[in-house]
């Protein structure tokens, strides 16, 4: 039980690197960006690609970054240049991205088993291979929230917070709000592809379906998070949402435990989903009942 | 106040899930004593998606292990998964089964076996419903494993369904091949035809699909051009046969499939594999396994001995092709 555990939050650890990075676009931008179903497997399908030619991990997860960055400023672009709504401008690269995956891999699927991954570095450590998980899991899951809080504080961090707060306003004091959409976006699909090079190499393989339903368990977690753990100050979302995405994987981890019928796991984790977002509106009517 | 309520909410929420937990591991712990009174094996399933040929490896796994004498719910007891298409399920799942120390895993479709594969070096792993493991990088060699996995290959030569065309379809210069571009087997198995198609100098016109909803555009995108279609044995295309068949057929454009139920669903015949057989014979593998008689290491990949040549003779009909007299007497 301990060690299903550790391996849950582990997940969920992993996880919250693809969460905040939905974060960043869906509530500092209110944009939902579904380029992320392609730049996930964009990103594992790089990784696998570059550590079977016997790059290090450090190098392939970098370059599942760069690659991350590139698919988010070309949704950037579309949504910006070319004035496609965000919605469709994310569609249209996810398409894109499919068939860009599958030129990348050469096949459908690349096999990393027995090939050394950001994991088997590690086995120096002793380790099991699920505290080895949980260890790499949560060094990201720090080390990228804060960096994300230090742009955060920088003038371009913070007119990167206020394009998506107050458009006009920040457009009067002549900020470039279409740059500003451009990098978070840049941002985002780069940690998303991050995290899908990080679970290619724990699940052991990078498969070109591995993208579907990625937005469901990122937006899911922003929103279990931001229910549970609240939302307020700038640093508190981020952790919220680590939390958020951990809360995400024990509550599936526990229905698959309890014996869920599978074909009634989706309509599920959609009614948790519908909960989570309609949390606030029941929370306030509760408190309104209470004051008045 | 305020906080004091949301912190509240918060507790309540962590119960509930400590809770939940928590009933989840009295289930375990019941099952746990179950197993040292009998010697009741575990053995955990794992399914990547809902479909018709998984589902048949799996209920032929099933019936395998029973004609061997490992009954569910008697000295064996099955944990049957499926991760519904979501790829993140299948982690969850197979570290649950690791977690659970189950004494064997079987695992349908390649992405589900690599999972497991990648999670556990000693539980034994049988799969099925995958064309090359040496590929998938599962085994050291198809002949001799060498790890912890073994299993059932689909493999269908796709020799056989052009020889078998090119007798139906003496003259024919052109194949198209329809597939999904996201399904490892399909691919791997178009690529061996190509090679085949040059050998009988074939031209080979390729038309790949995402999902069910291209198959329609992509089927009309080879009429006129092909003598004849093949189809390997795919998902995708194999759930929306009737679709294909709803075009070829006017057009009358044969189209030759390697899976018993494209045919029956409108292909124009094929050379079958059968997933409830291949299933079977895992089912007869795992038996194998758990009784000792041998180690996934040492097994070869089994693959079905038998195959079929199966005509739908209705659609052969409307399209207006002749059948030779020892084809009927072998097909069925």
């Amino acid at each position: 039980m301990g060690d299903l555990m550790v391996s849950t939050v582990a997940q969920g650890l992993l996880w919250s690197v693809m969460a905040v990075g939905l974060y960043l676009t869906f509530r500092t931008l209110h944009i939902a960006d579904l380029s992320v179903e392609g730049s996930f497997p964009l990103g594992g399908a790089i990784a696998a690609v570059l550590l079977m030619e016997n790059h290090s991990p450090a190098a392939a997860i970098f370059a599942a970054g760069a690659a991350g960055m590139l698919a988010g400023a070309v949704t950037g672009l579309l949504h910006t240049k070319l004035k496609i709504p965000a919605l469709l401008a994310g569609i249209l690269t996810m398409i894109a991205l499919y068939s860009v995956n599958l030129r990348i891999m050469g096949k459908a699927n690349l096999s990393l088993l027995n090939i050394d991954t950001v994991y088997t570095s590690l086995t120096f450590l002793n380790l099991s291979p699920n505290m080895i998980t949980f260890l790499v899991g949560l060094i990201i899951a720090i080390l990228i929230p804060v960096l994300l809080y230090c742009f955060f504080g920088t003038e371009i961090g913070m007119a990167l917070r206020a394009t998506g707060n107050n458009p006009q306003m920040i457009r009067a004091m002549g900020v470039n709000t279409d740059a500003m959409l451009l990098l978070g976006l840049i941002i985002s699909n780069g940690l998303v592809a991050v995290a899908g090079a990080f679970i290619a190499q724990d699940n052991g393989f990078a498969d070109v379906g591995m993208g579907v339903g990625t937005i469901v368990i990122g937006l899911a977690s922003v929103i279990i998070g931001e229910v549970l753990f609240g939302s307020r100050s700038v640093k508190n979302p981020l952790i919220s949402v680590v939390l958020g995405s951990i809360a995400y994987r024990i509550v599936i981890a526990a229905v698959l435990y309890l014996g869920m019928p599978p074909n009634d796991l989706k309509l599920f984790t959609a009614i948790l989903v519908a909960i989570a977002l309609s949390m606030p509106l029941f929370k306030d009517k509760w408190d309104s009942r209470k004051v008045g | 106040m305020k906080v004091l309520r949301q912190k509240k909410v918060i507790a309540l929420a962590i119960a509930a899930v400590l809770a939940m937990s928590a009933l989840a591991g009295c289930g375990d712990e019941k099952k746990e004593a179950g197993a040292e009174k009998g010697k009741v094996y575990r053995v955990g399933v794992l399914q990547l998606v809902q479909h018709g040929a998984l589902d048949d490896s799996n209920k032929g796994f099933v019936d395998g292990l029973a004609a061997r004498g490992y009954k569910d719910g008697a000295n064996i007891q099955i944990d049957q998964q499926n991760a519904q298409g979501d790829q993140s399920n299948l982690k969850t799942i197979s570290q649950r089964f690791v977690n659970n120390k189950v004494d064997l895993i079987f695992a349908i479709a390649t992405p589900a076996a690599q999972i497991v594969a990648n999670e556990t070096k000693t539980i034994p792993i049988v799969g099925a419903a995958i064309v090359d493991y040496k590929t998938a990088r599962l085994v050291q060699s198809n002949e001799k494993p060498g790890g912890n996995v073994t299993g059932t290959t689909n493999h269908n030569p796709p020799q056989r369904q052009i020889d078998l065309a090119l007798k139906l379809v003496p003259k024919a210069k052109t194949v198209g091949a329809l597939y999904t571009s996201s399904e490892l087997n399909a691919q791997l198995q178009v690529k061996a035809m190509k090679e085949y198609a040059a050998e009988k100098g074939l031209t080979v016109i390729e038309a790949t699909v995402t999902n069910v909803n291209d198959i329609q555009q992509a089927a009309q995108s080879l009429l006129g051009k092909v003598d004849f279609i093949y189809c390997p044995t795919d998902n995708t295309i194999a759930s929306a046969m009737a679709n294909v068949a709803k075009i070829t057929v006017p057009a009358k454009i044969p189209v030759f499939v390697g899976d018993e139920t494209m045919v029956k669903r409108g292909g124009t015949a094929g050379i079958s594999v059968n997933f409830y057989k291949l299933g079977f014979q895992a089912g007869e593998m795992t038996a194998d396994i758990l009784s000792g008689k041998s180690k996934p290491a040492d097994m070869p990949i089994g693959s079905q001995e038998e195959v079929r040549v199966i005509i739908n003779q209705e659609a052969a009909k409307a399209i207006g092709l002749s059948i030779p007299e020892e084809l009927m007497k072998e097909a069925q």
